[in-house]
């Protein structure tokens, strides 16, 4: 028979190891007052990039993972995420910490609006229609007749912003910072939500839209609305893109983009949390060191021909894949079941 | 007016038709407060039709149904449960990653109101919610014995089991009138007889009126007060339990007829 299972309901606080965690990703900037590093400032920069990949992973992650469905769009919202807070603080000087807020409120309108016609499709039907959006939304972004907000092909430069007078951080241990803060406000929120009445009306819907419908629940409106939150999220990573890059180019949100969160939503764990952070930190680090184990293969087995990046890339997800079904974050669950159960034997 | 002669449920003249086949045919009937009702038929008689006409699932083409003198079929699906109807499926359909906690409190929904925005803040209001729904679901799982899977995945769990998640999950919206379809279905002999004794504790503990679909005789001649028995999309009979095992339509429809 199945075991006990890990319930949304009867979580009345926020566990040590959350805690913990969330301590160690605030204090690893510190590590920047003490080390001569050259490279700190690259590693910082990466740091942002997984916190930014783990936002977008997550509001992908509540509407796959919590409520059944699909999107192979979430990168045409990373773009309007990132275009709204752009054009926002260039056009309009709205600053950096209003204009992430406003990318989202921005995202939750598109989100909700595309959220209605998805109400008529769902499974494959769903995943062609989000396709439509990824492939169409950068060429959008592009078009002349919004070229002088958008900068047309050019895209958008913009200022990184300075840290307050009173922190003595340096720019990128600020912007990790703001990553940080603005990551772990919509964790709390996405927490928040799911152990309560709205997020079991969410899961619901996923195990069984009809008893869900008969149980009270309005899912049409339900569905619509984990649409327009689920954007508002990944649309607040891409404004958090925009400001951390300091540039946004129409470009940068292809196809692949969509496909890198649902990689990360998978290899992380589809509905868990920490897996929306393990996912964050495997499309940077797994993404950017295919290439460095491509080198280190080519070195060490002096080999005569240079191992193709993606497919070392390929060959570990499809390892990944077999050995763990259910992502990083399920794969730890198993190993930590496994050591409890040892424990309790002695 | 006497409390007794007002039907907590009326079906007026209900006809469904699903392109050239009628499913039901002009059904009428009406069930009492208090009441256990049984809706009897041979397979295919348009039971569970009736059932999803009540819940919303199908949409009449002829015919009224009333509760407590409000139009059902006036009300949107997910509206149904606020005006006191809870039902559990043939199949059973449970939220099976959800534990048995949870889909009991799903259950709650109609009964709570928090918003999108109250959850997301995690407001005090929705705390309060929260720990009053979970104690009105575990008061329900302790009435349907449950409390040893209540923090089990309800997927895993056997199907005898798996309907009675469902019947308390019903029961936490605390509905006014219960359709249950099939609920003896795919239960073996003793389990039938603790079916009998939760249904009638529903209706005596819960006070809820109860509405059943059936092919198990003996259950639902025991367990009801009154019997309405259907053939080919028809009502062919309705009375007590004794009257209705007499209607000669109603063994022939069972048997066959003799000649």
């Amino acid at each position: 028979m199945a075991a006990m299972a890990r319930s949304w309901a009867t979580k009345p606080h926020i566990g040590l190891w959350a805690i913990g965690f969330w301590l160690v990703l605030a204090a690893l900037p510190l590590i920047g007052f003490v080390t001569e590093s050259p490279s700190f400032e690259y590693y910082l920069f990466m740091g942002q990039s997984m916190l930014i990949y783990a936002i977008a992973v997550l509001g992908l992650n509540l509407l796959i993972g919590f409520n059944g469905q699909i999107s192979l769009g979430h990168s045409a919202f990373f773009a309007v995420g990132a275009y709204a807070a752009a054009i926002l603080m260039v056009h309009a000087s709205v600053p950096y910490w209003l204009a992430i807020p406003l990318a989202g409120i921005v995202c939750f309108g598109a989100g909700f609006l595309f959220g209605f016609p998805a109400l008529k499709l769902e499974g494959h039907y769903l995943a062609l229609a989000t396709f439509t959006l990824a492939i169409a939304v950068p060429q959008l972004l592009k078009h002349k007749s919004i070229a002088g907000w958008t900068g047309g092909v050019g895209g958008v430069l913009l200022d990184k912003p300075d840290p307050p007078a009173f922190l003595p951080l340096s720019v990128d241990q600020f912007l990790y910072y703001v990553c940080l803060i603005v990551a772990m406000a919509l964790f709390w929120i996405v927490y928040n939500l799911l152990r309560g009445r709205s997020g079991r009306a969410m899961m619901a819907i996923r195990d069984h839209a009809m008893a869900a419908g008969t149980m009270g629940i309005d899912t049409a409106l339900y569905k619509t609305m984990t649409f327009g939150v689920s954007a508002a999220i990944t649309g607040m990573a891409g404004a958090l893109s925009a400001i951390t890059v300091a540039y946004v180019a129409p470009d940068s949100f292809t196809l692949q983009l969509s496909i890198s969160f649902l990689v990360g939503l998978v290899v992380g764990g589809i509905a868990s949390l920490p897996g929306c952070l393990i996912g964050g930190a495997f499309i940077v680090l797994v993404q950017n060191s295919s290439q460095s184990i491509s080198d280190w293969m080519k070195d060490a087995f002096s080999l005569r021909y240079d191992v193709p990046a993606w497919a070392i890339y390929g060959t570990l997800l499809l390892l990944l894949m077999f050995f763990l079904p259910n992502g990083l974050a399920g794969g730890i669950t198993a190993i930590r079941g496994l050591f409890s159960r040892a424990t309790q034997k002695t | 007016m006497d409390k007794e002669a007002t039907p907590l449920l009326s079906v007026r003249g209900v006809s469904v038709r699903f392109g050239g086949v009628v499913a039901l045919d002009d059904v009428s009937f009406d069930v009492a407060p208090g009441q256990i009702a049984g809706l009897i038929g041979p397979n295919g008689a348009g039971k569970t039709t009736l059932f999803n006409c009540l819940s919303r699932l199908y949409q009449p083409s002829e015919g009224e149904i009333l509760f407590e003198g409000t139009s059902v079929l006036a009300t949107p699906r997910h509206r149904i449960p606020d005006i006191g109807i809870g039902r559990t499926f043939q199949n059973v359909a449970l939220f099976d990653k959800l534990t048995v906690l949870e889909n009991v409190m799903v259950g709650r929904h109609s009964r709570t109101g928090s918003s999108f925005l109250a959850n997301a803040l995690r407001l005090p209001s929705v705390v309060r919610e929260q720990n009053a729904a979970r104690d009105r679901a575990m008061e329900l799982i302790e009435f349907m014995d449950l409390v040893p899977f209540t923090h089990w995945p309800a997927g895993g769990l056997p199907f005898p089991i798996r309907k009675r998640v469902e019947l308390a999950r019903a029961l936490a919206a605390q509905p006014k009138l219960l359709l249950l379809d099939e609920p003896a279905a795919g239960l073996n002999h003793e389990e039938v007889g603790t079916l009998e004794a939760q249904i009638r504790r529903v209706r005596d503990v819960q006070g809820v009126t109860v509405l059943l679909v059936e092919h198990h005789m003996s259950l639902v001649m025991s367990v009801s007060d009154k019997v309405i028995t259907v053939n080919f999309g028809r009502k062919i009979a309705e009375g007590t339990p004794d009257e209705v095992k007499r209607h000669p339509e109603v063994i022939r429809a069972y048997l066959g007829t003799a000649d």
